[in-house]
């Protein structure tokens, strides 16, 4: 659709795919946007493939973002950003941590993991921003934080200020868990410079 | 969530389509809300629960679930029942019946269709229920239209006296939208009004409903011609003119935006002649439904000639790409060309579901993994379906709630001369067996069937996310509840005491031993394994594990306990003493995500891993950050 923002976040159950297109969604809703935002994730929380779509703008129809359509896909997850690849855009960008997370059928040696997933998205001509965020979140102590650390990272490719985001993902901690906003804050601002890094390098 | 609840009148919030049900079911004054667990359905009793003034529970099965919710309704409160498609092939026979006295207060029936199976057996359609049981069906396309369905569904429950099934489907339950809702409409006390001429259906009753049934749908498909749940939403290219339902109206929508659209929001019955009078204002029909060709049998047995199911398909959701390709075709434009993509999609190994790190059911597919030459396993559903996969490999059937009991006779007493000494082995969780396995079991004891029972109570209903039941002690709410005793009951089943063995499936030479003594018994054994799922409270973590690298023999035995937590690190191809070649497979454990529940040790022959006491890794203080 005209005028419509798709982002695409995948990942694997558990890592906080769901979190952060909550996150994206509120906020396009706080500004007055139509928001349509959609997961297939059938056994999400048993290490499985989890998707979610986030789509606004003035009227969002399908939940569903089509392949070649999304401005941004934000990978949780090096081979699972390569796998949902077809759905980005020409010119959109993709925002991967490079944390890989190896499956069972990977370790018992029935399938390969790919030998460097976001060299393989490159070579295929996609704009691929990388960045260890689960380094970032290990150093603030706190393994969830990877999900603002990648909020962060995205926050400066969307159609709103970077505050606007920010704000949506501190808001959720204010009423019920203040001592969390200060490092919410922090990991916001560390993967967004990891991002712009990126960007640069 | 609990904002939603809160929400005010004529208030806008992102709400998802079962969050949306929930809150138009409590607006509609429902003061009994009942469901059993299960995707994509879950969510809506969970959130109905989180209201004020309605009783929601989990009943046991679909089945009971419904009756619940009718007996509310003959007692004169609106009542609302919600489940997954094959839920109601379990509850149907409630319905089947019940659609003949009709309804006191209004009864919904939310029906979730899993379309594109992502959790589930089977892709039924429950549109089938509204022609079979003669009751409206109303379809939704979005989370909004889902609310003012539920709203609506009410006041038509109780003007045509049936029961209303709101036909939703993965795309609606999980899909958030925004909905703009209103306040809790406060309901009249009816007291329950005795009349056996409608309540009790025996054949004298039931034979005289009929005709009254015949003409409650006839009325029905008047209301069908007249409502405005069905629009007409036109365009201006009339070469095509499109009659679709639930979410495929917004593929639709969003694919021809030019096309006139009749979108049918009331599809039992259906408005006949609406449809002939939108035929008359375009070229050709095409119907775009999931997933069966309901409408379009309908619509050519009405004498009308339309398009479906010959150019989209069958089976799985529709989308956007689809639509775009299938009717592009029929309208006779040349083939457009696939949508540019950054890039092309590249193959990654799939990654299906496992079981979670420290999992109390690793162990039995461990130990079933190892028995499986001499012994066929009947499974059932739940967490406990993955033991299908890598690397146990370890179920031999799986087909609906609690067939693995039935299925597990079935196979013990149709075994062939050489399968005589074939052990049987049924697994079926806590849940599944209160839903419609014990009947099973009694099944078994009663015709003196020879089947070896894992009863893997780990105290939740863990597939559907932790929902409580019969057996965890607490309710919906998390309050304490009445809790049934697994050994107790099987014992009232007839399962003779010294069959009945209780194990911590953490303690795996224990359970291994126990497993082949009690295939080896000529009659039904239980085997009731006792640990909580890792996702519930009740779970508790011990010192995590690590590998010591220099002990690690590559032998690659602790990957057949199938944890995710045990990592390969390196492989190697060696020659055995006899010149066979051996795979193997050196291993580190993710310590961060180890429980230390201890089951891959006893799988090490040379003691490599080991207790990793201390700070999991080094955490500055928040302070620096």
């Amino acid at each position: 659709m005209a005028g419509t923002t798709n982002i695409l976040v995948c990942g694997i159950g558990g890592q906080g795919v769901m979190t952060a297109s909550e996150v994206l969604a509120q906020c396009a809703v706080s500004q007055g946007l139509d928001v349509k935002k959609t997961e297939v994730a059938g056994m999400a929380q048993r290490g499985g493939v989890v998707t979610s779509h986030v789509r606004f703008g003035p009227k969002v129809l399908s939940p569903a973002i089509p392949d070649g359509e999304a401005d941004v896909i934000l990978g949780f997850e090096p081979a699972e950003a390569m796998r949902w690849t077809a759905h980005l855009k020409p010119g959109g960008i993709a925002m991967v941590n490079t944390q890989a997370l190896k499956p069972p059928v990977v370790n018992l040696g029935l399938f390969p993991y790919p030998d460097d997933p976001v060299a393989s998205m490159r070579r295929a001509g996609v704009t691929v921003y990388d960045f260890d965020a689960g380094a970032i979140a290990r150093r603030l102590g706190e393994m969830r934080l990877v999900n603002t650390v990648l909020l962060g990272a995205i926050a400066d490719h969307l159609p709103f200020e970077a505050a606007l985001l920010k704000e949506s993902i501190v808001a959720r901690f204010r009423a019920h868990k203040p001592d969390l906003v200060t490092i919410n804050e922090t990991a916001f601002e560390r993967g967004r410079a990891a991002a712009a890094e990126a960007a640069a390098a | 969530m609990n904002a939603i609840v809160k929400a005010a009148a004529a208030t806008t919030h992102l709400m998802s389509g079962n969050e949306a049900v929930a809150r138009a079911a409590w607006e509609s004054g429902v003061r009994v809300g009942t469901a059993y667990p299960g995707t994509p359905s879950t969510e809506i009793l969970e959130s109905l629960a989180l209201y004020p003034d309605v009783h929601a529970q989990w009943s046991v099965n679909e089945k009971v679930s419904l009756e619940v919710a009718i007996g509310a309704s003959v007692a004169g409160s609106r009542a609302f029942c919600a489940m997954k498609h094959v839920g109601m092939n379990v509850a149907s026979d409630a319905l089947m019946s019940q659609t003949l006295a009709g309804v006191g207060g209004g009864l919904v029936i939310a029906i979730a269709d899993d379309v594109g199976l992502s959790s589930s057996q089977n892709e039924q359609d429950s549109r089938f229920w509204g022609r079979f049981a003669h009751v409206p069906i109303l379809e939704p396309a979005d989370s909004q239209e889902a609310y003012e369905m539920v709203r609506r569904g009410f006041e038509i429950s109780e003007r045509f006296s049936v029961p209303v099934i709101l036909r939703m489907t993965t795309r609606i339950c999980h899909v958030k939208g925004l909905v703009t809702v209103g306040t809790r409409e406060e309901r009249p006390d009816v007291p329950f009004e005795r009349d056996p001429s409608r309540w009790v259906l025996v054949p004298s009753t039931a034979r005289k409903r009929l005709p009254w049934q015949i003409a409650r749908e006839a009325d029905l498909a008047r209301f069908a011609e007249a409502t405005d749940l069905t629009v007409l939403d036109d365009g201006p290219d009339k070469r095509l003119g499109i009659i679709t339902s639930g979410p495929a109206f917004m593929h639709v929508r969003e694919a021809f935006p030019d096309l006139p659209v009749l979108k049918l929001g009331f599809t039992w019955p259906l408005p006949i002649e609406r449809v002939r009078a939108f035929a008359d204002g375009v070229e050709r029909l095409l119907v775009v439904e999931e997933t069966e060709p309901l409408i379009e049998h309908d619509l050519k047995a009405a004498g009308l000639t339309v398009h479906g199911k010959d150019i989209l398909p069958r089976v799985h959701e529709l989308s956007v790409p689809v639509l775009l390709a299938a009717i592009g075709g029929l309208l006779g434009e040349p083939m457009a060309p696939p949508p540019e993509v950054a890039a092309s999609n590249m193959e990654v190994f799939p990654r299906p579901p496992t079981m979670c790190v420290g999992c109390p059911h690793l162990s039995v597919y461990y130990c079933l993994s190892r028995l499986h030459r001499n012994i066929s396993i009947a499974g059932d559903i739940g967490c406990y379906t993955l033991g299908a996969g890598h690397p146990w490999n370890a179920l031999d059937t799986t087909t609906c709630m609690g067939a693995s009991m039935g299925m597990a006779l079935g196979m013990d007493l149709g075994r062939a001369e050489a399968d005589k000494t074939r052990g049987i082995v049924a697994v079926i969780g806590d849940s599944t067996f209160l839903h419609m396995g014990m009947q099973g079991l009694l099944d078994m004891v009663y015709n003196r069937g020879n089947v070896t029972v894992m009863l893997l109570d780990n105290r939740t209903t863990g597939m559907t996310g932790g929902q409580a039941h019969a057996g965890t002690g607490h309710d919906i709410h998390g309050n304490e509840a009445p809790s049934v005793d697994f050994a107790k009951l099987v014992e009232a089943l007839g399962v003779r005491k010294e069959r009945i063995r209780r194990v911590n499936p953490y303690e795996m030479p224990t359970l291994f031993k126990m497993i082949k003594e009690e295939i080896k018994q000529p009659e039904p054994s239980v085997i009731v394994t006792n640990q909580p799922c890792v996702l519930i409270p009740e779970f508790e973590r011990y010192t995590p594990l690590k590998v010591v690298d220099e002990d690690c023999t590559g032998c690659a035995n602790c990957l057949n306990v199938g944890c995710p937590a045990i990592l390969v690190t390196r492989r190697e191809t060696t020659t055995s003493p006899k010149g066979k070649p051996v795979e193997k497979a050196w291993v580190t454990i993710e310590t961060a995500a180890c429980t230390g529940c201890g089951l891959c040790p006893s799988t090490c022959g040379p003691n490599a891993i080991v207790p990793a006491p201390g700070p999991l890794f080094d955490v500055p203080a928040r302070g620096d950050a």
